[in-house]
This record gives structure tokens, sequence and C-alpha cells, in this order.
């Protein structure tokens, strides 16, 4: 009888966040900011149909980096959840705090319990009525939840993009401004970023219920220039 | 609560009903096996009109709800946003047609944050019949809803409105429509007033006309209530969303009505 091979614990975590970090590396990144009027999702995304950046709630805002599909279904999740929150309870009581802990139990329970841990990287970014209201999450592949209050950088070479975008961008700074910083970020010094290499959206307070908005096409050129 | 993740063969989709349904939640399953239940039990919505004009339509409704002969409330809504560009009316019992109006627009937001995608105008109203199919059992025990639907549909680059039955059967108009206890009085002024191609302002004064006439014939449809300052509720729907009028413009509005009636009274008592 052959005795079943011995791992440390240590090396299996390891190797599984080794794993998920060179997954998440492939994946071009992205930037959730506050400006002055809320909060600013841009990622890197050549594709206008496969989203990374989305609308959860009336006030709440989802990045996604990494493996598509895997982000997606959590997104999908996300949305469940905050409709039947609202519905059982109001919508004021749906709030980015408690979808960033179920977002990180997930991943803490694929992280340790399958055999793949999720190759993904989140953010959940929500608009508060004040300024000083305005929250991001940062979730990482193994569960670990952060609170970035001003800004966060995910995806590939993200510690690269953070000491770019660090150098430019402000917390109270204007939209055009804070879009200016985090595509000079993302693109770096060696590339221009147009308008169909993006995705961007911000959740701005003049709007009415539903404050997420797209900014696309001629209105996003418009910032860009 | 937990976060609901489906394995693929599990999914609801993006509809907010079909995850209600897996979680046993559904709107109706409270009901199965209820006896018929005395309508004069619970307050009933009444009337409601919407007008097709050249911008789009004007959806409104009179503010009154009724037990049996008692009025339960005076200043009910019964106009409501289904989404940006789409409105939904609602006639019958007030508590169960509320909520399906609250399940309705949550099931289009739902649908549009899940798809990431709008559904078509035809899509909605749809949702709405099945909605309304579904309901079916409480009709037959009194609970009845009808609403109307009416939204702009920028595929065709107009305004679009579809009346209901009790079944879920869904009947496209092209001009006008109404619903409720008021209807025939409503339908009966705009159908006299309706012109091609009204403005948003002739509009508006066809359906507030419409009310107060079927306010003035039916005792479960409230007329303008200057003393309380409680007037219909009138929306637009157009190419640039859906819009409630504010009190003060309907306010107007039916002054100005009352004033070109109190000029040519007619009917009532002989005057002496």
């Amino acid at each position: 009888m052959s005795m079943p091979m011995y791992v440390s614990p240590e090396q299996i975590m390891k190797d599984k966040a080794d794993f998920a970090r060179k997954g998440i590396a492939r994946g071009r990144a992205a930037i959730g900011c506050t400006f002055a009027d809320g909060v600013l999702l841009c990622a890197e995304n050549p594709s206008n149909t496969l989203r990374k950046v989305s609308e959860i709630y009336d006030r709440i805002g989802f990045v996604g980096v990494g493996r598509y599909n895997e982000f997606d279904s959590l997104r999908k999740g996300g949305v469940r959840h905050a409709d039947l929150k609202g519905y059982t309870y109001s919508r004021e009581d749906v709030d980015a705090r408690s979808l960033a802990n179920l977002y990180a139990e997930t991943l803490g329970g694929y992280f340790t319990h399958e055999p793949k841990p999720l190759e993904i990287e989140m953010l959940v970014g929500e608009m508060g009525e004040e300024p000083d209201g305005d929250q991001l999450f940062h979730l990482l592949y193994d569960g670990t939840v952060m609170d970035m209050r001003t800004f966060a950088v995910i995806g590939g070479e993200a510690d690269a993009i953070r000491g770019r975008f660090e150098e430019t961008w402000s917390r109270d700074s204007a939209l055009t401004v804070a879009i200016g910083a985090a595509v000079t970020a993302l693109a770096g010094p060696e590339r221009r970023l147009s308008a169909d290499d993006l995705e961007v959206a911000v959740l701005a307070r003049p709007n009415s219920r539903r404050a997420f908005r797209r900014i696309e096409g001629d209105e996003l050129d418009g910032l860009l220039a | 609560m937990n976060l609901p993740l489906f394995r693929p063969e599990d999914d609801p989709g993006p509809s907010f009903l079909g995850l209600l349904g897996h979680l046993g939640l559904g709107p109706t399953e409270s009901f199965r096996g209820a006896a018929g239940v005395d309508p004069g039990l619970s307050p009933h919505a009444t009337t409601v009109v919407a007008v097709r004009h050249s911008e789009g339509v004007i959806m409104a409704g009179d503010r009154r709800a009724t037990s049996g002969n008692f009025i339960s409330h005076r200043s009910i809504e019964k106009v409501f946003p289904a989404d940006r560009h789409s409105g939904v009316a609602i006639s019958g019992t007030a508590g169960i047609a509320m909520e399906m109006v609250r399940l309705f627009q949550l099931q289009l937001e739902h649908y549009e944050k899940v798809e990431g995608k709008a559904l078509s105008l035809d899509g909605k109203a749809n949702q709405l019949s099945q909605m309304l199919r579904a309901n079916l059992p409480l009709a037959m025990q009194g609970l009845v809803v009808v609403p109307l639907f009416a939204g702009y549909d920028h595929r065709h680059d107009t305004g679009r409105l579809f009346q209901y039955d009790v079944t879920g059967g869904r009947y496209e108009e092209r001009d006008h429509a109404a619903t409720g206890s008021g209807m025939l009085h409503a339908s009966t002024v705009v159908k006299l007033r309706y012109r091609e191609d009204m403005t948003e302002d002739e509009a508006v004064d066809v359906v507030v006309e419409a009310l107060f006439q079927a306010a003035d014939e039916d005792s479960a449809t409230g007329g303008p209530d200057p003393i309380r300052g409680i007037y219909p509720v009138v929306a637009s729907i157009t190419a640039a969303g859906f819009e409630r009028f504010d009190d003060q413009r309907v306010a107007d509005r039916t002054t100005a009505l009352l004033d070109s009636l109190i000029g040519n009274q007619t009917g009532g008592h002989p005057s002496s």
C-alpha cells in the first residue's frame, strides 16, 4: 500500500495563489476611483459587447478582470442579490459593503475548497450622497477584501499602473481630469488608448435614482481629446 | 442573505420572477388555496386612460380607491414608470396591482442589468401579459387587476399603447385606451376629442376632461379636489423618457376645463 503524497498546506495555498495571480496578470487592467461628483470605473477592454464594467444597483457599480465567465457569473449573482434585497427590504438598504462581503466569502470559498481558485479580481464601487460617502472595495482571488476609499487598480501590471495613476490623479478632480489620469495610467508610456479600447462608466451624483451611466462613443472621445 | 449563484442548468436567466420562483418567494405562492375573497374587503383602484399623440403617449389616472361603497384612499397613485421609456397604469385590486407594478418594474430593470440591454417594447408588453396570466387564479377569486401599458418604441420612433384583459390577453391600441370602472365614460370623451397628431398639451387636456367626466358619472372614480389639492396623475412618455407632470400643471389644466364647462352648463337641474 502506498502512502498518499503529503503536500504542506503552505505549499498548496502558494501554488493556488501563484496560479490565480498568473491568470489575472494575463488580462488587461482596470481602475476605479472617486472624482468630484461620484465614482469613476474605467477598464481597458477592446470588446464593446463583453463587458467588464456593469451596473449592480442604483448607486453600485462593478468591475471585474481576469476570466470573463468567472467574474460575469459573480456579477449576475451580485445583481440578483441586490435586487432581491431591495425587493425584500427597501432600495436604501442595498449597499456595497454587504455585497463585497458576500463576494469575499464566495472567492474565499473557491480558493480554499475548490481544486481551482477563481482567476479574477473585482471592484465594487458605491456612490454616496456626499463625496465622503463614496466607497470602493477591492476583492482578490483568495477572498481578501480591501476598503479602498479613494482608488484601486486591478488586473495585470497593477503596481506599475498604480504608480503612474497616483502621480496625476487627485481626489476631488473633475471627471475629465480623472478619466485622463486613468487612461494615461492604463496606457503607460509607450501606448495611447482610444475610446475603442476603453470601457468607462460613472456613478455620478446629479443622476436620478439609477446613477450608473456609461460614457462611450462621441462623449468619451470628447473627454479624451 | 447569500449570493444567489446557480449551476448553468438551474440558472433563472434574466428573469427576476424566475429567480423569486426558484427561491420559493414567487408572488402567488402565498395565495395558493385561498378561498374566494370578498372584493369589498380590499381597496379598488379605478379609472386610467392613455392617449397617443405626435411625440409619444400621455397616461393619466384618477386618485380614488374604493372598498365597496367606502372611499378608502383619496390620493392613491395609479400611473407609474415601468422603466425609463415606458409606463404602466393600473385598475382593479389595489394591493395586488401595486405589487404587480413593483415586480414588473423590477423585472424590466433586472433583465436590463443581467443582459446588459433593455427589453424591446413588445418584450416588456409580453412580460406584463405573463404576469397577468399568472394572476388568473387570484382574479377568479375576485382579486382582479387590469393594467394599461404604454411606451416609446425607439425602433419605430413612435409611442405605443397596450390594453389587457384579466387572462393576460394583450391588445395593442392605435390611438387610445382606458380601463377601470369609469372606462366607458372616459373612453367616450377621448373618442370624441381625439384627433390624429395632437400635440402633447392637447392630449393632456383630453385626458383631464376624460377623467373629469368619468368622475361625474362613476362613483368609484375621484374628481379633482381643489380643497385638498388633489388632481389626477398625468405622465408623459416621449423619446426623452417617462415624466410625471407636477400637480400644478394638472391643476391649471383642470381649472381651464372647469372654466369652460361653467360657461356652457348642460344637464342636471333646470335652473329657475
